[in-house]
């Protein structure tokens, strides 16, 4: 689905991102865990150009979406992205929200958005805040609106950039069930995370990252109980 | 005559009061026109300023933008009135409120311009990507997601450029155009009322009035914008 080859990402003088290669295959949930600064976000937010390569080539689906030619509006509609911060639109109700997007890239009607955002906005139980405004709602219920309002452009893979890092610790939980829910109807998932438990439950492969390189990748039971290079198990034993 | 007895007679007299009120046209007009002028002018330097296009077309644009604003805002309003009336737009016949409308439509905008761009810069960075991530382009993501959210931010300091434009506009007798300042003026001298304590406090009253008609309608419009905000 997705194959990124020699991905190199530098600020300035500092790279932030040394000559990645990765490949990601529909229906995977790969897991990006790492030290603050080792460029996991900054390999997630590549993926959907949020952050423009240095050097090096990414392919979605055959498209080349570093290519300076590629629709990258066309390619970023088949891509959802769950943030930090949330980034719901503070001035919009939770169905402008979830629907704005969907009826000005002419994927659906009016109508048609407002069914889904109903349907989605049942699905995570919250269809009751259909007319609030994001500020009326908590963090755990902003993060499963921008979830939601991802998924209303039925995108092939979501990309999540520590969704949870933000939230109050009882908040957690609640998010993490719907990406869990998520994952279980076979949705291609890239999760930049510190939940070392969701990435060893619902995570099919997990990559460690340090310093702009992918130091160590495995899936999950293999990952945590027989890690192998000094630096993971330096980072495991902090973090678990 | 008493002080009251003068102000008194400022509005009974009707050559004096026709002299304010004819006075006070000119300056709305000149007012409004300039305002319009300048929020259409600053939007579209604001834009132009604020656009990362890479098209090397860009750069002609946005050169003169900067040099328009930094000149501008960098001499006296007066000499730019001056400029207008007595050089670009000294032209017979050429009606001398259009005049003053363009000077200070050209000052305004340079002001608004200012405003506005930093409104627009003042909004999360992360509303620019949470469009973008949707698959909206650049210009329906500023359009739709950033502007909305950027004239709540601008609202504030548009209101305070517009009144300071009002009060400005009391400049324009030295190019010997008659506003509310000059109809002040010409009532109070040897000929009218001998006095010039009365028809200067009318002509203040008045710009008072109008000042805080305007700060009413922005305060209106602030609370109509904040709805979102409640919690």
């Amino acid at each position: 689905m997705i194959d990124v080859k020699s991905l190199t990402k530098s600020f300035g003088s500092h790279l932030v991102l040394d000559h990645i290669d990765q490949h990601i295959s529909p229906g995977e949930k790969v897991v990006v865990i790492g030290p603050s600064g080792s460029g996991k976000s900054t390999f997630l937010r590549c993926l959907n150009l949020l952050e423009t390569p240095t050097s090096g080539s990414i392919t979605f689906n055959g498209t080349e979406i570093t290519d300076p030619k590629a629709d990258i509006n066309a390619i970023r509609r088949q891509m959802g992205m769950v943030f930090q911060h949330f980034n719901l639109f503070p001035n919009m109700t939770i169905r402008k929200n979830i629907t704005l997007a969907p009826v000005l890239t002419k994927l659906m009607s009016q109508a048609e958005a407002d069914d889904t955002a109903t349907a989605l906005l049942r699905r995570v139980n919250l269809a009751e805040k259909a007319e609030a405004y994001p500020a009326q709602l908590s963090g755990g219920q902003k993060q499963r609106i921008a979830i939601v309002r991802a998924l209303a452009m039925k995108p092939k893979l979501m990309l999540f950039d520590e969704p949870t890092s933000a939230l109050d610790p009882e908040m957690v939980g609640e998010v993490l069930a719907v990406m869990k829910e998520l994952a279980e109807e076979g949705m291609t998932m890239v999760v930049v995370t510190h939940e070392m438990g969701f990435a060893r439950e619902v995570g099919t492969r997990v990559l460690f990252m340090d310093e702009g390189h992918i130091l160590e990748e495995n899936e999950p039971q293999a990952f945590f109980a027989h890690p192998k290079e000094a630096r993971t198990i330096e980072f495991l034993s902090k973090v678990l | 005559m008493t002080f009251f007895e003068k102000f008194t007679l400022i509005f009974t007299n009707a050559k004096y009061l026709d002299s304010m009120l004819t006075g006070l046209q000119m300056t709305l007009a000149i007012s409004v026109g300039a305002a319009l002028l300048g929020l259409v002018l600053g939007t579209v330097v604001a834009l132009v300023g604020i656009s990362t296009s890479k098209n090397p077309l860009m750069k002609v644009p946005k050169f003169i933008c900067a040099v328009y604003v930094t000149v501008i805002r960098g001499t006296p309003m007066a000499l730019q009135l001056f400029i207008m009336a007595f050089v670009v737009l000294a032209i017979r016949g050429f009606p001398v409120v259009v005049t003053a409308i363009i000077a200070f439509g050209i000052n305004s905008g340079a002001y608004v311009s200012e405003n506005i761009r930093g409104g627009i810069l003042s909004v999360d960075i992360g509303q620019t990507e949470a469009g973008r991530s949707l698959g909206l382009s650049a210009g329906t993501t500023m359009w739709y997601i950033v502007i909305p959210q950027a004239i709540k931010n601008v609202i504030p300091s548009i209101g305070n450029e517009l009144i300071a434009l009002i009060k400005e506009t009391s400049i324009v007798s030295m190019i010997g155009m008659y506003d509310l300042t000059a109809a002040a003026k010409n009532i109070g001298s040897g000929q009218n009322l001998a006095n010039y304590l009365a028809p200067m406090t009318v002509a203040a009253l008045f710009y008072l009035a109008i000042v805080y008609l305007l700060t009413f309608i922005i305060k209106k419009i602030e609370g109509r914008l904040r709805q979102s905000d409640r919690r």
